[in-house]
């Protein structure tokens, strides 16, 4: 497991797992886990393009840290967001007895 | 590696108890982690295994452990038709990607060339996009302010 597709293929069945997850599920966690799946597959294409293909710089090919930059990034990102997702879920479970999202009709418009 | 990472991404979803799905979740997230070593991106990965697995798996196996409710882990079974949209979809995606990763002969690119180390890292974060942290920083403590807002709204709401 070396070469640039191999983690490239890696990253696209973890993408494709998490639409699964996104499609089937409707437990409000399970569909957190999709979503952190699937920013796992994004963070990875990051961090494996950046690592094998650098920005060339004139004629010499220069170290740049701009993929992994952007991960750390995301990791903080998807951090905050799982965070808030949490916290609402458990609102939610606590008005509405339910954490299925094909019940928590008080959004609809 | 990689069926670590993929088989506990599967359990993560498919597992009949959320907790072993959370715990299923941690494993492929420390899957990830160890990519990026393999992609000689140590930085990156002790950030993951901190952030993700030290935070966010361990602040979902807390909630779902104090809140024990039988409705969490409990789960209507999705339709067959719905199963197998989701199984299709998913199919769709990863075949049309490897199509494009064989076509685009990315096979060829088989060494690790880029040799940003943290001290890199560190720099452009610093300089060029030290802007993106101060907004960062803003959107961290603007959730965090949100997460504890929504749950004393609830607190007060039970009060009345």
């Amino acid at each position: 497991m070396n070469s640039l597709s191999d983690f490239v293929l890696v990253s696209a069945m973890l993408f494709g797992i998490g639409i699964y997850g996104l499609v089937t599920k409707r437990n409000a966690l399970r569909l957190l886990f999709a979503v952190e799946i699937m920013i796992n597959a994004a963070n990875l294409n990051f961090v494996a393009f950046g690592q094998y293909l650098p920005f060339e710089n004139g004629a010499q090919l220069a170290p740049n840290a701009l993929g992994q930059t952007f991960v750390l990034f995301s990791i903080a990102l998807a951090a905050a967001e799982a965070a808030v997702i949490l916290a609402i879920v458990v609102v939610a479970y606590r008005l509405h007895r339910d954490v299925d999202v094909s019940e928590l009709k008080s959004m609809e418009g | 590696m990689m069926v670590v990472t993929v088989g506990s991404a599967i359990v993560a979803l498919e597992a009949k108890e959320i907790i072993y799905g959370a715990i299923g979740l941690a494993g492929s997230l420390f899957g990830v982690a160890t990519l990026f070593f393999l992609l000689d991106a140590p930085y990156v990965a002790v950030f993951q295994i901190a952030v993700y697995i030290g935070a966010v798996a361990v602040l979902i196996l807390f909630t779902v452990m104090l809140v024990r409710e039988e409705k969490w882990s409990k789960e209507l079974p999705a339709s067959s038709g719905t199963t197998l949209a989701g199984m299709m979809t998913g199919l769709a995606v990863v075949l049309t990607l490897a199509i494009a990763v064989v076509d685009t002969n990315l096979s060829q690119f088989n060494t690790v060339v880029n040799g940003a180390t943290f001290v890199d890292i560190g720099e452009l974060i610093s300089t060029g996009d030290a802007p993106v942290l101060l907004v960062l920083a803003l959107v961290l403590a603007a959730s965090v302010v949100g997460a504890l807002t929504l749950s004393r709204a609830d607190k007060e709401e039970q009060s009345q």
